[in-house]
């Protein structure tokens, strides 16, 4: 099985529970287990071959210009990451189906869960930094779903957030320091970058890359000073708790710094950053460990200790420490996932997580007492448990490097020592209590099968190291440091140094654990830092700042919030321009007729005017369309007679629209402006005239650049479109697509219409329609019997006119959209004269089905040449005789116009309709029969 | 020519530009539609002027102008008017829902239902 495809499964197990929302846990879990399994099978079926040293490799390349392809390889890190991510998946998704109770939705967990694991396996299976990066931060985002998965909960809520800011923020850095990591190493392949040790550490970016890469690991892997996060996501489920943050995604941090050992490890600055944090994390977090009351508190702080241990052992440097690193990666995540299931089985049990509720258990619960104490063993480091021996390694090479690392190590285990017997003598010990809040006893087989097998690895991995774990710690390790190690591991070395440290390390624990009350009394008399309150301040600090910030560019006023934008784009286009390079202007002028000059000089008026008595809006109205009137004429004398005839016919439905709403706006724009900001307004008014008129001239005043591809729209429309006028072909044939996509947002924009107004229809604005007091005088008659009669001879003629204008768009100006414009003004001309009631009552088609219809009509056309083998809106013509008449043509084009005609006949007419709907509810009460109704023609208004 | 018609782009700009800065809606909307008359010539016109030569393909003809910038422009005229039509009904809703058509915000709206 190929990585890619090891990558897919948990992805594509994803989406079954997540498809049925509502299944039961059995199914859920069944289809994620199989999923999960089938991709741990996988994982095996390549094992030896990446045992023999073979690095399997998927590469699917995507953007290999920008360096981002899809490529995964599977090495002996890879392999002992993906084992445990999906064997200890395996085990997770089996608890957590007998964990959640019937009320939690089991679909949405174990999709999130399927997300995770998809992503974590993604991470160490990658080969290419950009995609490792995208996986990255999907193990952010599914971990905040999962903390936060009881939503009813606020520590929920609030831890998700915690984790989510705190390993976002430090994905972010992470970013940063991946991009620099391929810059200089000249690709975002990551085998490429290992290869590249001298270059990268030689080069001046390696400590800014070094610090951002550590900052996205120790924030994920909770490292101190980011460690208090952690803790706040054991408001999770219990099975999250044991799989994302013990044994899997708080491991990504270590895991990416394994990953780039061979480039990064070595140098002085890594050894004094990464050694020194893992040192205090792991001191800092076995103290605090200590005196959590909270279970799954005491085994979070612990998890920070351990992942701190881990830490200083790949910041030593060594072989040999990366290889007791990679033991202990496996031991940790043994014993802590049983830990935690063991605290999970507890709380199901007896309903408390308080250390200091319980006590006593070991005879209520022996069974799970035998796997508690077995694993807290292996915990603290006790013979011959897996924990024993990397513990022993830890401290063979914290004793071998300089300074106090020896002594801080073993003060550390002391701390690890210790509150691993509180987890035993606290919990289990001591006498039978009578308050437990419900009455403890051993769960079913569901819930201790997964921590039972874990401890059985506990306790054989122990025992045997080589033949257990030796083969994958070999390889992770051999492929962390690039060289070809042989470690032998034993549970008896002889007396060393790190014998002596371990054995001081147990009774300095054992001796703390017996001062634990006293030691208590005293931590609770020291002043405590609280990371959450620091944390909140941070967050309310950069709150503020971004509010103030955000209120300074929009406070709300429209009219600044554009000024701005303006202004920017101005800039950025005076930049382009001053930058660039812009030939002479070379291309002759057309000399300026009368007719022209004639038509810009009533522009220029009509704009002048237009802008001065703008507040008069209706008058503003009739000026708007002498514009658009000139604008229609300059489109016909400069060889468009297609855009003259949409822009014509545009402008009138355009006018009727806002007629139809100047009926209730007020008919006056009061003047509320300073004479300061309307000056302001003009000002940056005259600079956008003058930038976007100045880019015009200079672009009229010279040629085409580059040659365009126009020419071969000309050259091709008769022999390839089938038709003569250019634009009409290009519309429906050469680019039909874009046109396609036109006509879907036309329709899109007529329906939102259409929302809008039935929202308007319904509530508050119906009710203030009903009370409507018109502030115009209304005309004598309403509807006029010349101008009914007139529309309705009309009607007939302008339906010819228009199927006219479409049938000859093909060959001559015309087409679907100007067709559709001319039969839409001829049915508003109707609703006009002979009222809205009067035309609704003759119409029989819904215009929402015409739109519908028509964005349909156009599609099946495309499709239609899938049948011909052809790609989509491929067009074919041909030419019918019929004897008597000129050779008619058939295009397959014309079935696409037609689309386009129904399209835009059914968005204008129902935008109309709205606001005509709006029109007549207006003044009228709940009595009078509904808009869309048959009423009767005289009921239209009072 | 060349002149001309780059003034009138830029006069168009700088009148829609200051009606879309107006406070109340419907000079907003006034000032979309030079906008759009405006970017419409200006795209247009990217086919540089071309007197008397419309692109229909006829016999003998052999010079026509650029179609493609036609086209584009073609249906944008046709999406600006449905843009138009969208905002007119919003303006519409709020001023009948509202009570007025003023653009901005109120603060009461930008500070959210908690403040």
């Amino acid at each position: 099985m190929t990585p890619a495809l090891i990558v897919a499964l948990p992805f594509l197990g994803a989406m079954l529970p997540g498809l049925m929302v509502r299944t039961s846990r059995n199914a859920a879990a069944m289809a994620c287990g199989v999923f999960t399994a089938l991709a741990l099978l996988g994982l095996i079926l390549n094992a030896p071959a990446v045992l023999a040293g073979e690095i399997v490799t998927t590469r699917i390349p995507w953007m290999s210009q920008v360096g981002l392809d899809a490529d995964f390889m599977l090495d002996g890190l890879g392999l002992l990451f993906g084992i445990l991510i999906l064997g200890i998946g395996l085990l997770i998704i089996l608890y957590a189906r007998f964990y959640l109770s019937q009320a939690d939705a089991a679909g949405p967990f174990f999709t999130y869960l399927m997300l995770f694991q998809g992503a974590m396996t993604g991470i160490v299976l990658s080969d290419n930094i950009l995609m490792l990066l995208v996986f990255w931060e999907l193990t952010s985002l599914s971990s905040f779903l999962l903390i936060g998965f009881w939503k009813h909960l606020p520590e929920g809520r609030q831890g998700a957030r915690m984790a989510l800011n705190v390993t976002a923020m430090g994905g972010l850095a992470m970013i940063a320091g991946c991009l620099m990591l391929g810059q200089v190493a000249g690709s975002y392949r990551l085998s490429d970058i290992i290869a590249q040790r001298e270059a990268i550490q030689s080069s001046a970016l390696y400590l800014p890359a070094l610090l951002l890469i550590l900052l996205g690991a120790f924030t994920k892997s909770a490292q101190f000073p980011f460690h208090f996060w952690l803790p706040r996501a054991m408001a999770a489920p219990t099975p999250v708790s044991a799989y994302l943050h013990s044994a899997t995604m708080v491991k990504a941090g270590i895991f990416l710094m394994a990953r780039l050992w061979p480039v990064l490890a070595g140098t002085p600055e890594w050894f004094g950053i990464v050694a020194t944090v893992g040192l205090a994390t792991m001191l800092i977090g076995g103290a605090i460990a200590l005196f959590q009351d909270d279970l799954k508190g005491l085994l979070a702080y612990s998890t920070v200790s351990h992942l701190g241990l881990i830490t200083m052992l790949l910041g030593f440097g060594t072989g040999a420490a990366a290889t007791a690193a990679m033991f202990h990666i496996i031991a940790h995540a043994s014993f802590k996932a049983a830990l935690f299931m063991g605290a999970g089985i507890i709380d199901h049990a007896a309903h408390t997580r308080s250390i200091r509720r319980l006590g006593g258990l070991r005879t209520l619960m022996p069974l799970s007492f035998g796997l508690v104490l077995i694993a807290s063993l292996s915990m603290a480091g006790i013979p011959p448990f897996n924990g024993f021996l990397s513990k022993e390694m830890m401290l063979e090479q914290a004793a071998g490097a300089a300074g106090l690392f020896g002594w801080v190590a073993t003060l550390a285990s002391v701390f690890s020592v210790a509150y691993s017997l509180r987890l035993i003598v606290h919990v289990f010990l001591g006498p039978v209590r009578e308050d437990y809040p419900t009455a403890p006893h051993d769960p079913g087989a569901g819930l201790w099968l997964g921590p039972a097998l874990l401890v059985a690895v506990v306790i054989v991995s122990g025992l045997f190291p080589n033949a257990t774990l030796g083969w994958i710690v070999t390889a992770a390790a051999s492929s962390v440091t690039g060289q070809a190690l042989h470690p032998h591991f034993a549970l008896w070395h002889g007396v060393n140094p790190a014998l002596l440290m371990s054995a001081l390390a147990i009774t300095g624990g054992a001796a703390l654990l017996a001062l634990w009350q006293p030691a208590d009394r005293l931590r609770q008399s020291l002043p405590r830092i609280d990371a959450k309150a620091i944390f909140d301040a941070v967050v309310g600090g950069a709150e503020r700042v971004a509010g103030a910030f955000t209120d300074g560019f929009s406070n709300g006023s429209m009219s600044r919030a554009l000024a701005a934008q303006l202004l920017v784009a101005l800039a950025c286009g005076f930049g382009a321009w001053q930058s660039g390079l812009a030939g002479p202007a070379s291309r002759p002028m057309l000399p300026v007729t009368p007719v022209a000059l004639v038509g810009w000089v009533m522009m220029l008026v009509g704009i002048g005017t237009l802008v001065t008595l703008h507040r008069r809006r209706i008058l503003a109205l009739v000026l708007m369309g002498i514009v658009g009137l000139t604008v229609s004429v300059t489109f016909v004398y400069f060889s468009a007679p297609d855009l003259a005839l949409t822009q014509i016919s545009v402008e009138v439905v355009t006018v009727i629209i806002l007629l139809l709403a100047l009926n209730f706006l007020p008919k006056r724009t009061v003047l509320d402006t300073s004479n300061l900001k309307r000056g302001g307004d003009a000002f940056v008014a005259a600079l956008a005239g003058l930038g976007v008129g100045g880019l015009a001239f200079a672009i009229l005043r010279r040629d085409f650049a580059f040659p365009s591809i126009s020419g071969y729209m000309v050259e091709n429309s008769h022999k390839l479109g089938g038709g003569d006028n250019v634009v009409n072909v290009i519309l429906v044939d050469f680019r039909g697509y874009d046109t396609y996509g036109e006509i879907t947002v036309l329709g899109i924009a007529a329906l939102t219409i259409f929302a809008l107004t039935e929202t308007m229809l319904g509530g508050r604005g119906a009710r203030r329609l009903q009370g409507w007091v018109r502030d115009m005088r209304r005309a004598g008659d309403r509807h006029p019997l010349m101008l009914g009669v007139a529309t309705r001879v009309l009607l007939p003629l302008s339906l010819v006119v228009g199927l006219y204008i479409f049938l000859r768009g093909h060959n001559a100006p015309g087409g679907g959209f100007i067709a559709g414009l001319i039969v839409s003004v001829a049915l508003v001309m109707h609703y006009m004269a002979s009222g809205f009631a009067w035309a609704m009552q003759r119409q029989s088609i819904p215009y929402h089905a015409l739109i519908a219809l028509g964005v349909l009509a156009a599609g099946v056309t495309g499709a239609g040449a899938w049948f011909a083998g052809q790609p989509f809106l491929t067009s074919a013509f041909g030419y019918v005789h019929l004897p008597g008449i000129e050779p008619i043509e058939l295009a397959t084009a014309m079935g696409f116009d037609t689309g386009v005609f129904l399209c835009v006949v059914g968005a204008v007419m129902l935008a109309l309709n709205s606001f005509a709907r709006i029109a007549r509810q207006a003044g009228r009460d709940h009595a009078a029969p509904d808009a869309t109704g048959t009423a009767p023609t005289q009921a239209t208004q009072p | 020519m060349e002149f001309l018609i780059a003034s009138a782009i830029g006069s168009l700009t700088a009148a829609g530009v200051y009606l879309a800065l107006r406070k109340r809606s419907f000079a907003v909307v006034l000032g979309m539609t030079l906008l759009t008359y405006a970017t419409n010539l200006f795209l247009f016109t990217t086919g540089r002027l071309v007197i008397d030569q419309p692109p229909v393909l006829r016999d003998g003809v052999t010079a026509y102008t650029d179609p493609l910038p036609q086209a584009l422009v073609l249906t944008a005229i046709v999406i600006s008017f449905g843009m138009t039509a969208v905002v007119v009904v919003m303006a519409l809703g709020s001023f009948i829902e509202g009570g007025d058509d003023h653009i901005d915000l109120p603060r009461r709206d930008r500070e959210g239902p908690g403040a």
